[in-house]
C-alpha cells in the first residue's frame, strides 16, 4: 500500500557475546499494519524485539524507522522515533500505582494535555485499570498486568507497538479480551508487531506474518495464507 | 509542599539549640547533622535507585583529604569545603562510569573496595597526604564555644540543604526515573529513561554533600588520618539509619540518624566492646520487624488526610 514502511529491518544480525542468535532477519511493517512473528522457542523472537527497541545493539544489518536509520540509537531514541515495547513478562513498576505506571509510559513526552487525554483513552479501553488506578501494579492479575503494560506502551503515543508474548501464562478469556483490544488499537492507526507463541491466535489477529527459525526468516506472507500452509500447521500447531 | 513546611518548622527550632544546649549537646547535634547528610545522600542512590552503595566512606574521606590538602596549601576554609564537594562529585562521576553497570551484590562489593583503595593510596603518598601519620588542619582562632557553634551551624546548613535537595529530587523527573530504575531497570530503559546517565547522576548526588561533610568534619576535629575518615562504619551507619527511618523517604534518613546516634550515646557507652555487635542486632531487628522504617510506623499510627484519599 504505502511506499515507505514505518519500520523496516534489513539483514539484521545480533547475539550475546560469542553466541549469535539472529543470522539474517529482514522484515517490514507498514503504517497501520498488524504483523506477527511466529517461531519456536529459541528462534530469536525476543532478541529481535530487543534490537527493535534499542535494548540490544545489532552486530550487522540495519533498522530504519520512517526512513531514518537507527544505527547506534539508544532505547530513548527508539521511543522518540515512535516505537513502544511491551516486553515479555510485562515488567511493570510493581510498587508504583497503575496510574503512575501508565504516566511513566509518557516519560519522554512534554504535551501535558495530550498525555491526560491519552490516559483517559486507555482507561476507557481498560475500565478495570481506571477502577484500580491507585492500586500498586504488583497487585494486579496477569491479564490486568498485561493491560497495564500495553497501556504503558500506548502512553508513549507510538506508531509501532511491539508486543512480546501477548498471551504467555494468561487465561484464555484474558487473551480474548486483549486480542480484541489490539484490534481496536490497530484500527485507530497504531501499527503492531506481535510476537506470539499461540500461533493460531496470532495468525487470526494479524494481516501478515513472518516465520523465524534459528535466527532466519524462513517464510512470510499474508496471515491467512500461512494459516493454511501445511508445513506451518505441522510445525507449530501439531496438525497434520 | 508539606515537606517544605515540615523543613521550615524543624530547621529554625534546631537553629535555636545553641541558646539552650551546652557544648556537649552541640557536639552531639553536629554529629547527628553530619550523619543525617550522609544518610540522606545514601538514600539518593541506595533508596531511590536501589543501588546499595558502600562508597559513602570513600566520598567522606576524599572530601576530608581534599579540603585538608587545599587548606595546607593556603586555600581558605570555606572555599576548600566547596572544592571538596566538587572533588567528590567528579570522583563519583568517574567511579559511576566504572561500576554502575554492575547490579545488586556485585555493585555493593565493587563500591565497598573503593574506600579501602583510597585509604591505601593515602597511605602510600606520605609527602602529599601525611600517609599513615595523618594530617593536621589549620586551627581556628575562636573560643571553644564559638567553634562548637560555628561547626554546629555549618553542619546544620548542609543538612538542610541536603533535605531540600531530596524534596526537589522527589518530585523531579530524575527522582521518578531513579525510582523506576529501582523497581525494574529494563522497563525503565524501555520507556526511554537513560538509566546509565540517571544512575550516574544519582551517584554524584550521593557524593557531593558527603564530600562537603567530610571537609567540615576535618576542619572540626583538626586532625584526620586514613583509618578515621575511610572507616567502613561511615558507609554502613548511614544505610542502617535509612533503613531505620524509611527507605526512599525524605524525612526517614534524618530521623534514622537521630534515633541511631541517640541509641549509640545512651546505650552503647555501656557496652563499649560490643557496640558493633549491637549494630548487627539492630540491622536484624530492622529487617524482621520494621521493613518499612520508623516513618511508615508513624504514618500508620497517625494517618493524614492526604494519605487517606
Amino acid at each position: 500500500m504505502s511506499t515507505t514502511p514505518t519500520l523496516s529491518v534489513m539483514s539484521l544480525q545480533a547475539g550475546y557475546g560469542d553466541v549469535r542468535v539472529l543470522w539474517d532477519v529482514s522484515l517490514e511493517v507498514a503504517a497501520g499494519e498488524l504483523v506477527c512473528i511466529i517461531g519456536s522457542n529459541g528462534a530469536g523472537k525476543t532478541t529481535l524485539m530487543r534490537c527493535l527497541s534499542g535494548l540490544l545493539q545489532p552486530s550487522a544489518g540495519s533498522i530504519v524507522i520512517d526512513g531514518r536509520p537507527m544505527a547506534q540509537a539508544t532505547p530513548a531514541d527508539f521511543v522518540r522515533a515512535g516505537i513502544a515495547h511491551v516486553p515479555e513478562g510485562r515488567r511493570l513498576f510493581s510498587a508504583m500505582s497503575i496510574r503512575d505506571n501508565l504516566l511513566m509510559g509518557a516519560y519522554l513526552r512534554t504535551d501535558k494535555g495530550a498525555i491526560a487525554a491519552d490516559l483517559e483513552r486507555i482507561y476507557a479501553m481498560f475500565p478495570i485499570l481506571a477502577e484500580r488506578q491507585r492500586q500498586d501494579a504488583g497487585t494486579l492479575s496477569g491479564g490486568e498486568q498485561q493491560m497495564c503494560a500495553i497501556g504503558r506502551g500506548l502512553m508513549a503515543a507510538p506508531r509501532v507497538l511491539l508486543i512480546d508474548e501477548l498471551s504467555l501464562g494468561l487465561a484464555p478469556r484474558a487473551v480474548e479480551l486483549l486480542s480484541e483490544t489490539l484490534r481496536k488499537v490497530n484500527a485507530a492507526g497504531v501499527a503492531i508487531l506481535l510476537v506470539e507463541q499461540d500461533v493460531m491466535n496470532a495468525l487470526e489477529l494479524a494481516n501478515r506474518a513472518y516465520v523465524i527459525d534459528h535466527g532466519r526468516v524462513t517464510k512470510s506472507g499474508p496471515a491467512i495464507g500461512l494459516a493454511s500452509d501445511p508445513a506451518i500447521c505441522e510445525a507449530y500447531m501439531g496438525l497434520s | 509542599m508539606r515537606s517544605w513546611l515540615t523543613l521550615a518548622v524543624i530547621a529554625p527550632l534546631l537553629a535555636a539549640l545553641p541558646l539552650v544546649g551546652n557544648n556537649y549537646a552541640l557536639r552531639l547535634a553536629t554529629t547527628v547533622f553530619m550523619y543525617s547528610v550522609m544518610a540522606q545522600s545514601w538514600n539518593f542512590i541506595g533508596g531511590l535507585a536501589g543501588y546499595p552503595s558502600f562508597a559513602t566512606a570513600a566520598f567522606f574521606g576524599l572530601g576530608a583529604y581534599a579540603s585538608a590538602i587545599l587548606q595546607n596549601h593556603g586555600v581558605p576554609m570555606v572555599p576548600a569545603w566547596a572544592c571538596a564537594g566538587v572533588a567528590a562529585l567528579l570522583f563519583a562521576a568517574f567511579l559511576g562510569g566504572a561500576i554502575l553497570h554492575l547490579r545488586g551484590h556485585y555493585f555493593a562489593i565493587a563500591s565497598l573496595i573503593v574506600a579501602e583503595m583510597l585509604r591505601e593510596i593515602v597511605n602510600t603518598l606520605p609527602d602529599f597526604t601525611g600517609g599513615g601519620k595523618g594530617m593536621n588542619l589549620p586551627l581556628l582562632k575562636l573560643s571553644v564555644t564559638a567553634q562548637a557553634q560555628f561547626f554546629f551551624y555549618a553542619m546544620l546548613a548542609l543538612a538542610v540543604l541536603t533535605v531540600a535537595t531530596a524534596i526537589v529530587l522527589q518530585r523531579s523527573k530524575l527522582g521518578f526515573g531513579l525510582r523506576c530504575i529501582q523497581q525494574n531497570e529494563s522497563a525503565a530503559d524501555i520507556i526511554g529513561i537513560n538509566s546509565y546517565a540517571y544512575k550516574t547522576a544519582g551517584f554524584c548526588l550521593s557524593a557531593v554533600f558527603v564530600g562537603v561533610a567530610g571537609a567540615i568534619y576535618a576542619s572540626w576535629v583538626n586532625y584526620i588520618d586514613p583509618p578515621d575518615v575511610f572507616d567502613v562504619l561511615i558507609s554502613v551507619k548511614p544505610m542502617v539509619m535509612v533503613l531505620l527511618g524509611g527507605l526512599g523517604t525524605i524525612f526517614g534518613p534524618p530521623l534514622g540518624a537521630v534515633v541511631l546516634l541517640l541509641l549509640e550515646e545512651v546505650v552503647w557507652r555501656n557496652f563499649l566492646t560490643m557496640h558493633v555487635a549491637a549494630l548487627g542486632v539492630i540491622i536484624v531487628v530492622l529487617v524482621l520487624f520494621l521493613p518499612h522504617g520508623l516513618l511508615a510506623l508513624i504514618r500508620e499510627r497517625f494517618p493524614t488526610k492526604a494519605m487517606a484519599n
